[in-house]
């Protein structure tokens, strides 16, 4: 029933530097989300994360082909898109454990990762809220004429809820420059996404229902995943509209901390380990004839920032308890109401 | 007599509930393989089959309109919604159709539908998670709302609530679904306490504190506290948040003189204050103090390291407490 396009790696030779580039940011999110896993298990916050561990591919691949001042929405899994826009590890770690010097004092937690510096606009945890947000801004970035684009990643369950619906038409019938990214990793939360949904497809299969081609990629593959970026992004910043890209990937872990994600088939679970954006990325690079130490090198100076973020994180006081009340209404406090 | 958690008890109330009824529905994203995220359906849909615990899509609004147009044709669907803050976009629904169907049908056409909401905070989690919203919905004609805050109500209410012929906001403190308790499962559902009823758990003469969910323990925890220096408190577990039961409030306000309410909801145009009112009109003549609240702040909800400011704790009750005896 589809008329899926897959889209493949680029045909051409592509920039060295940028696929070292793409290997760099690709083992920063993995390392720092292992981290992250590490303090969260050594019960460092109390609360819940949810990793992009085996999705990394996704956030490296969009992100590099974005331009600095185009904005990025992402969900509650969304450490691995703030770092990818270039959030420094230290605020985004220290605000995971809930510490002053975190990207939002603290307050806000790994759910709610923003940083307008960054032009990433904030995760969000209502499923589905965020893409009629990410259209909103691409409306702003087309009555201003500047080129802009928006990027709005969000889950496969995020296609059946009504938000995603109306978004998909707004942005269509006004062409917006938004591209609208689903990350399909299989499930959503403990339910397979095949067992909720009309069509095997999640977002590709309903593009047509909006007047858009019907994108897929190996959103393992962070190649792939760049060049059906900067198409999206370029036919937006030409005026041409909306895009939705069904990026097809797997978590490693579970959906949140609290999850072992024992409900999925050992045997998928191995394909899927097997198919590791990173550890593939790399064979690819060497098969291309880059020099181990070179990755090495890249691999040994992620690894002292992921440990220098870990300290400065841990070493810095929670919130005082005021923090609550700051930052309610436009006069920076909430005391009238209180 | 069992113990059982609050989240087993539960259970038990639907289990029961769909042996006696046939037309009684579980609905929800991940109850059913999963039993849910909090497990309070675990193992229902294995005994019950697919097709009365739903996994549904991730779509609220769906949910609960679907579930509207099931209850319009004979069914009874329990709707459950993961966390308090994703109920919002089922809102519209919930007020503007499930609450109003009845009026528009000049009482001809009645929607049992149960929407259980795990609420409340401290367990860590941020906004979304740990959200007290019952105000929205007793603000509404039409729906009741009601709030469990032990086993045994969680196994007797819920089984109301399915039974009850109006739509019932049926809120679970999601912080005590482990904690256990006494449950007499012998008699029938007609012969239990009504849920409508609001019940004294702990008797006192100088101070009436109500309470409802969540806070129930912090209040008889606050009544322990305050009778080491001589003081006598009565707390009352509201069950019911609409409709109100006016009279077991007034009943004991007019013995000790002093009320104060607490809640984790944030009191600004909270329950505590239209309890406030009511009991001011209906009391005036023995109130001793005026009526005082504790609640949450103004602020959205906090993560897990600051929460424990946040929520109303001992302290911030027996302040009140005190407040209210100075005068
Ligand atoms: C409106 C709403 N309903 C329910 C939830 C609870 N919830 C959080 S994540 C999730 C599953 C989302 O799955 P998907 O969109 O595939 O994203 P993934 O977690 O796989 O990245 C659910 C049901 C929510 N956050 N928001
Ligand atoms: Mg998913």
């Amino acid at each position: 029933m589809t008329t899926e396009r897959t889209e493949t790696r680029a045909s051409g030779p592509a920039d060295p530097a940028r696929r070292l580039d793409l290997y760099r940011l690709q083992v920063e999110l993995r390392r720092f989300e292992k981290r992250a896993y590490d303090l969260f298990m050594r019960n460092l916050v109390k609360g819940t994360s949810h990793l992009s561990l085996g999705q990394e591919a996704i956030a490296a691949g969009v992100a590099l082909a974005m331009r600095p001042d185009d904005w990025t929405f992402a969900t509650y899994r969304g450490h691995a898109h703030t770092l990818a826009r270039g959030a420094p590890m230290t605020p985004v770690l220290a605000e995971l454990l809930g510490r002053e010097n975190g990207l939002l004092g603290g307050k806000g937690g790994s759910m709610h990762l923003t940083s307008a510096e960054h032009n990433m606009m904030g995760s969000y945890a209502i499923v589905g809220a965020h893409l009629t947000l990410a259209a909103g801004a691409a409306w702003s970035a087309q009555y201003r004429e500047s080129g802009q684009v928006a990027v709005c990643f969000f889950g496969d369950g995020a296609t059946n809820i009504g938000a995603f619906h109306e978004a998909l038409n707004l942005a269509a019938v006004w062409s917006l420059p938004v591209v609208f990214v689903c990350e399909n990793n299989l499930y959503m939360e403990y339910t397979p996404i095949g067992s909720v949904t009309a069509v095997p497809r999640p977002a590709a299969d309903r593009a047509a229902a909006y007047g858009l081609e019907p994108v897929v990629v190996d959103g393992n593959d962070a190649d792939a995943v760049y060049d059906v970026a900067s198409a999206a992004l370029d036919r937006a910043r030409r005026g041409d509209g909306p895009s939705l890209v069904e990026a097809v990937t797997y978590r490693h872990g579970g959906h949140s901390r609290a999850d072992p994600g024992t409900y999925r088939p050992d045997e998928e679970v191995e394909a899927w380990l097997a198919r590791d954006p990173v550890t593939a990325y790399r064979s690819r690079l060497l098969g291309e004839g880059v020099e181990e130490a070179e990755l090495l090198a890249v691999e040994s100076g992620v690894d002292a920032a992921v440990d220098r973020a870990t300290e400065e994180a841990i070493e810095a006081p929670p919130p005082s308890a005021e923090a609550i009340l700051t930052d309610v209404w436009a006069d920076g406090g909430s005391s009238w109401r209180n | 007599m069992t113990q059982l958690a609050l989240a087993r008890a539960l259970n038990a109330g639907m289990r029961r509930a769909m042996e006696a009824d046939p037309k009684v529905l579980l609905m929800g994203e991940d109850i059913g393989r999963l039993g849910g995220v909090f497990r309070v359906t675990d193992g229902l849909q294995k005994d019950f089959g697919e097709d009365r615990v739903i996994d549904t899509p991730l779509a609220e609004s769906g949910i609960v309109g679907t579930a509207i147009g099931l209850a319009l044709r004979g069914y009874r669907p329990v709707c459950e919604i993961q966390f308090d803050g994703f109920v919002f976009p089922a809102f519209d629904q919930i007020v503007s159709q499930l609450a109003k169907m009845r009026l528009r049908s000049l009482g001809k056409v009645a929607l049992p539908v149960v929407v259980r909401i795990p609420c409340g905070g401290g367990i860590g989690a941020v906004e979304h998670h740990s959200e007290s919203p019952e105000s929205y919905f007793a603000h509404t004609p039409g729906l009741r709302v009601v709030a469990c805050a032990n086993p045994s109500d969680g196994y007797w209410m819920l089984q109301q609530a399915i039974a009850c012929d109006d739509p019932v906001i049926f809120f679970e403190p999601k912080r005590q679904y482990w904690d256990k308790g006494e449950v007499d499962t012998a008699p029938g559902l007609s012969e239990v306490e009504p849920m409508s009823a609001a019940r004294v758990v702990r008797e006192g003469t100088d101070l009436t504190l109500v309470t409802y969910g969540p806070m129930v323990k912090n209040a008889l925890a606050a009544a322990v506290a305050a009778e080491e220096d001589g003081r006598s408190i009565e707390v009352i577990d509201l069950r019911s948040l609409s409709p109100l039961d006016t009279e077991a409030l007034t009943d004991s306000v007019r013995r000790t003189g002093r009320l104060v309410v607490a809640h984790e909801a944030p009191v600004f145009g909270a329950l505590s204050a239209e309890i406030a009112a009511r009991i001011t009109e209906a009391c005036f003549y023995h109130l001793e103090a005026p009526v005082l609240r504790v609640g949450g702040f103004s602020a959205p909800y906090p993560p897990s390291r600051l929460e424990d400011h946040f929520l109303p704790d001992l302290d911030r009750i027996l302040d009140a407490v005190d407040r209210a005896l100075a005068y």
